[in-house]
């Protein structure tokens, strides 16, 4: 319990410093972010949009994870997590396609440019629409749970595909990105210590409220199957 | 020269929620005929589908061996006969070359002599080369029989064998079944009496319910 | 980056080799399953006939819908590798498919152990790949004046490897949509992810050649779609074991 309401209060934090602090160019108070040259005001949404897309990453990884797991051992309960954990990855993939549409408008000038970055999500977005396609077109348990695995874990390969060679590959399709610093990892530029905190704070929030909602995903997955066995 | 045995040890197959049998144990170390008994649905095809690997059981193992050594599960094929209701053959070939196509993928050589026996002595040697698409469904019952039988497997696996056969089919298949059970390990999985009354000694599946 | 995913994969396959003993055993027996599979084809004409019309479907609407207009040259070459595309959802899931739907997939699992039974399914459908990829290459040329390519011996590399690697994607998928319920619609939901990747590429080094780029320019390209072969080759033999059984 305790946990919970430290967390309540790390996200509430995070969404009201990632929004109402001010940017001012010579930052002198603690709640002052510094101004980032070509990012302005745009550079808040950096404290939502990449622990989401951060997330997707995870939630991809740990059903992976859980589908190899699931058919060494072929128990049922590692095929939940492994469900649950692409449902949570499904949403924040779309809240992390979203925000980084958001993002771009401001800072690209369109929502969609098929920059590397957004052609992986694009991808991961297919793969989880894909993958729940499957899972609902299957009616026996335990061969959805294998088809899904297989699925996930096909699909697992040919991620670095995208993250490791897509750059090199899509630099010629969009102005602005081979010289564009902004589709570059953002930590490292210039933020200030009290703007990296924020954003470590994020990451972090984001990510126990990401485990706690996969663990009560679970479960309650798990009690809902016997539930079904108890009322058979 | 041929010492094949087969081991069940306690195998359990639960699919999602419902238990099919449970800890069965069976052992079948000299040739023979075993039979495997039950109503409808009691789950004999899920069973004699554990014993040829098609099926994984949820706990348990299904041992195989050939002179005391393991037979690896991906030449497990070539050991084994199965003939069941649900086996299909391939409509677009003839009857010939289904077992010739059969003998070539299995990778074992094609045995004409009896193959050719076997025909004659299931009536089917006249028409050898016609679609299977043509044959009646006692007629492709008859060649599934051969199907089993044509690389003289160390076991034989009957789901229902006399599904879909006149009366003269079921004494040929009880005559040709007495004469291969001298060579290989025959287990017949059906409810019908006249089936088991050929076997040595019958598990009742339904004995293997109870949670 | 490649060396290190080349490097892994490489040590993947060794272990597939050493799985499957007796390779020169299931090199044969596989082959025998091609040629039963073949010899249906031929009888029955089941996947060749959809995949000619498809292609023909595909190209003419392509041109109506381009009417008088000139079309860029790249558009051209992408536009080939969308026919190629979807020429490929509309017959390659016939291998897995028509066992499962006929009921003989039962029979496959009693006289051919998995690794033989992919192996042979991927033969068929490389077979199919190339050529019906030679016939749209060649309609392809001969119908759109935009479509020249320049660099003849890059374009047959990303040619070749892309085949391939569209003939494993779509064997191991159709693997998996022939033991799932929908057997059509699903198809091409699952393989456009795991093919976008080799699509991207594939696009890519055909509008290199079309510049006419030098081979040794686009060799990391042509690297990187060896690797996806690879990755995929091995991830399917590791895999199809778990589909294949019930």
């Amino acid at each position: 319990m305790i946990w919970q309401i430290l967390l309540f209060f790390i996200i509430a934090f995070v969404s009201v410093a990632g929004i109402a602090f001010p940017i001012v160019e010579n930052p002198i108070h603690w709640y002052e972010f510094p101004l980032i040259p070509g990012l302005e005001e745009n550079a808040k949404i950096i404290f939502f949009h990449v622990p989401t897309s951060w997330l997707t990453v995870i939630a991809f990884f740990m059903s992976t994870i859980f589908s190899i797991k699931y058919l060494r051992k072929k128990d049922l309960v590692d095929d939940a997590k492994a469900h649950t954990a692409a449902q949570l990855g499904m949403i924040f993939c779309i809240l992390a396609t979203v925000t980084g549409a958001v993002w771009a408008k401001f800072a690209w000038g369109s929502f969609w440019s098929w920059d590397p970055r957004q052609t992986s999500i694009f991808a991961l977005l297919l793969i989880y629409g894909a993958l729940f396609a499957l899972r609902s077109a299957v009616e026996q348990e335990e061969k959805r749970a294998t088809l899904a695995s297989v699925y996930s874990i096909i699909a697992f390969v040919t991620v670095p595909f995208f993250i490791f060679i897509m750059p090199r590959i899509m630099k010629g399709l969009h102005p602005g990105s081979a010289d564009d610093t902004h589709s570059g990892p953002v930590v490292d530029f210039k933020m200030n210590s009290n703007m990296l905190l924020i954003f470590y704070l994020s990451l972090f929030g984001f990510t126990i409220l990401y485990y706690w909602m996969w663990k009560v995903g679970y479960k309650s997955l798990i009690y809902k199957d016997k539930l079904d066995k108890q009322i058979k | 020269m041929n010492n094949y045995s087969l081991t069940i040890d306690s195998i359990t197959k639960t699919f999602g929620r419902r238990l099919i049998f449970k800890n069965v144990i069976l052992k079948c170390e000299e040739n023979g005929i075993w039979g495997i008994a039950g109503p409808n649905g009691s789950g004999k095809s899920t069973f004699v589908k554990c014993l040829c690997g098609i099926i994984s059981p949820t706990r348990g193992k299904v041992i195989h061996s050939l002179n005391n050594k393991e037979i690896e599960p991906e030449k497990l094929h070539n050991h084994i006969g199965f003939v069941s209701p649900y086996l299909v053959l391939y409509d677009e070939f003839s009857a010939e070359e289904n077992l010739h196509y059969f003998a070539e993928i299995r990778g074992v050589k094609y045995n004409k002599e009896k193959i050719d026996y076997l025909l004659n002595e299931f009536l089917l040697y006249d028409r050898r080369s016609d679609f299977v698409k043509a044959y009646s469904s006692g007629m492709k019952q008859r060649l599934k029989f051969i199907f089993a039988l044509m690389h003289s497997p160390e076991l034989v696996i009957l789901d229902e064998p006399i599904s879909n056969l006149d009366n003269s089919g079921k004494e040929k298949v009880y005559k040709i079944v007495n004469e291969e059970a001298k060579n290989s390990v025959i287990i017949i999985a059906s409810n019908d009496d006249s089936d088991l009354a050929l076997c040595s000694s019958i598990l009742d599946l339904n004995n293997y319910k109870n949670d | 980056m490649i060396v290190i995913w080349l490097s892994v994969h490489q040590s993947l396959i060794l272990t597939i080799i050493k799985t499957t003993k007796g390779s020169a055993k299931i090199k044969m027996t596989s082959t025998a399953l091609f040629r039963k599979d073949l010899a249906s084809e031929i009888r029955t004409r089941y996947a060749i006939n959809s995949l000619v019309m498809f292609i023909i479907v595909t190209i003419s609407v392509i041109l109506f819908s381009i009417g008088n207009e000139k079309i860029s040259d790249y558009l051209s070459g992408g536009l080939f590798w969308v026919v190629v595309f979807f020429t490929a959802m509309s017959g390659l899931s016939r291998a897995f498919v028509s066992e499962e739907e006929r009921g003989t997939s039962l029979l496959l699992q009693l006289i051919a152990s998995p690794s033989t039974v992919f192996s042979g399914k991927l033969i068929f459908n490389l077979i199919l790949v190339f050529s019906m990829n030679v016939v749209i290459a060649n309609l392809y040329t001969a119908l759109f004046e935009a479509f020249v390519i320049k660099n003849l011996l890059l374009f047959s590399a990303a040619f070749l490897f892309g085949s391939i690697g569209i003939a494993i994607s779509s064997t191991v998928i159709a693997a998996i949509i022939a033991k799932a319920g929908s057997k059509g619609t699903l198809y091409p939901v699952l393989s456009f992810p795991i093919l976008l990747p080799l699509i991207l590429i594939l696009i890519e080094l055909t509008k290199m050649s079309m510049d006419g780029t030098t081979f040794e320019e686009g060799m990391i390209e042509v690297a990187v779609l060896i690797c996806y072969d690879v990755i995929m080759i091995s991830a399917s033999y590791l895999l199809f074991d778990f589909i294949w059984k019930d």
